[in-house]
């Protein structure tokens, strides 16, 4: 099941050489594993986000190893610099092998 | 049975039944191995020094409401050239079942030493970021936050 992911570049107008930010969420439990269900006591399982991966062009350019002490729907912003017209393609993976793609151009 | 040996039997069983659900409860919450900020620590730095700095800039809410989402922002006053960059950003919140939150590394494509998300905190502690450069040093600066209601269930 793909998730529901969004990507944002900021400033809208760019050109060469210009650093923009990118920003990011998805949306996503992020369950710890050790809190409990309210209605039948149980603890939840734990289903969080491991690994995020950033691809510009075919350059990995930035990659994040993530815990469960991020809040539910993860929000990550960075900085990119922009060199060339590509693909910025962001991957996020869970633990339970769930594997959610997402595809930005970069138009210069 | 007198009036005596009543009282005794009843104090008993009263201070048992008061006691069992404190009990309870402790030993269910001692359950989720607990790891130290200092043991995460070296998970990222392998048992190398990190030295307090002010190029390493950690904007975090003073009071946070709500423990559950918490923004935080980092930047790192450092040039971004193919041989002297920052490799990492390492986010801890010192007193989380896993201080470890968030490591994200960096390349010189990112043009600028910045990074930014949202993060939980079970109460109230000391945010930590921790920058990772090129030539293997470690800065990080650190900031506490207070919490009014915690995020971690």
């Amino acid at each position: 099941m793909a998730r529901t992911a969004l990507v944002k570049i900021k400033p809208r107008r760019y050109k060469k050489g210009d650093i923009v930010t990118v920003s990011s969420v998805i949306m996503h439990p992020m369950h710890t594993g050790l809190a409990k269900d309210k209605k039948t006591g149980k603890i939840i399982p734990a289903h969080y986000i491991t690994d995020i991966e950033v691809y510009y062009g075919d350059e990995k350019v930035t990659w994040m190893k993530v815990f469960p002490s991020v809040s539910a729907n993860p929000f990550t912003s960075f900085k990119l610099k922009v060199t060339k017209a590509a693909p910025l393609k962001i991957v996020w993976k869970d633990n339970k092998g769930e594997v959610t793609e997402k595809v930005v151009k970069i138009k210069v | 049975m007198n009036r005596r040996n009543f009282l005794k039997v009843a104090g008993v069983t009263a201070s048992v039944v008061a006691v069992s659900p404190v009990a309870f409860k402790q030993s269910v919450e001692a359950q989720p191995k607990k790891k130290t900020f200092e043991e995460a620590l070296k998970e990222v730095t392998g048992g190398k020094p990190v030295k307090e700095s002010s190029k390493v800039k950690l904007i975090a809410p003073a009071i946070a409401e709500n423990g559950a989402v918490v923004p935080v922002k980092i930047s790192v006053d450092h040039p971004m050239e193919p041989d002297n960059y920052v490799k990492g950003i390492h986010i801890f919140a010192k007193e989380n079942a896993d201080p470890r939150t968030i490591s994200v590394y960096l390349t010189p494509a990112n043009g600028e030493a910045f990074f930014s998300t949202r993060i939980r905190l079970a109460k109230t502690m000391n945010v930590v970021a921790v920058a990772e450069l090129s030539d293997g040093t470690f800065l990080k600066a650190e900031k506490p936050v207070k919490v009014t209601i915690g995020g971690c269930g």
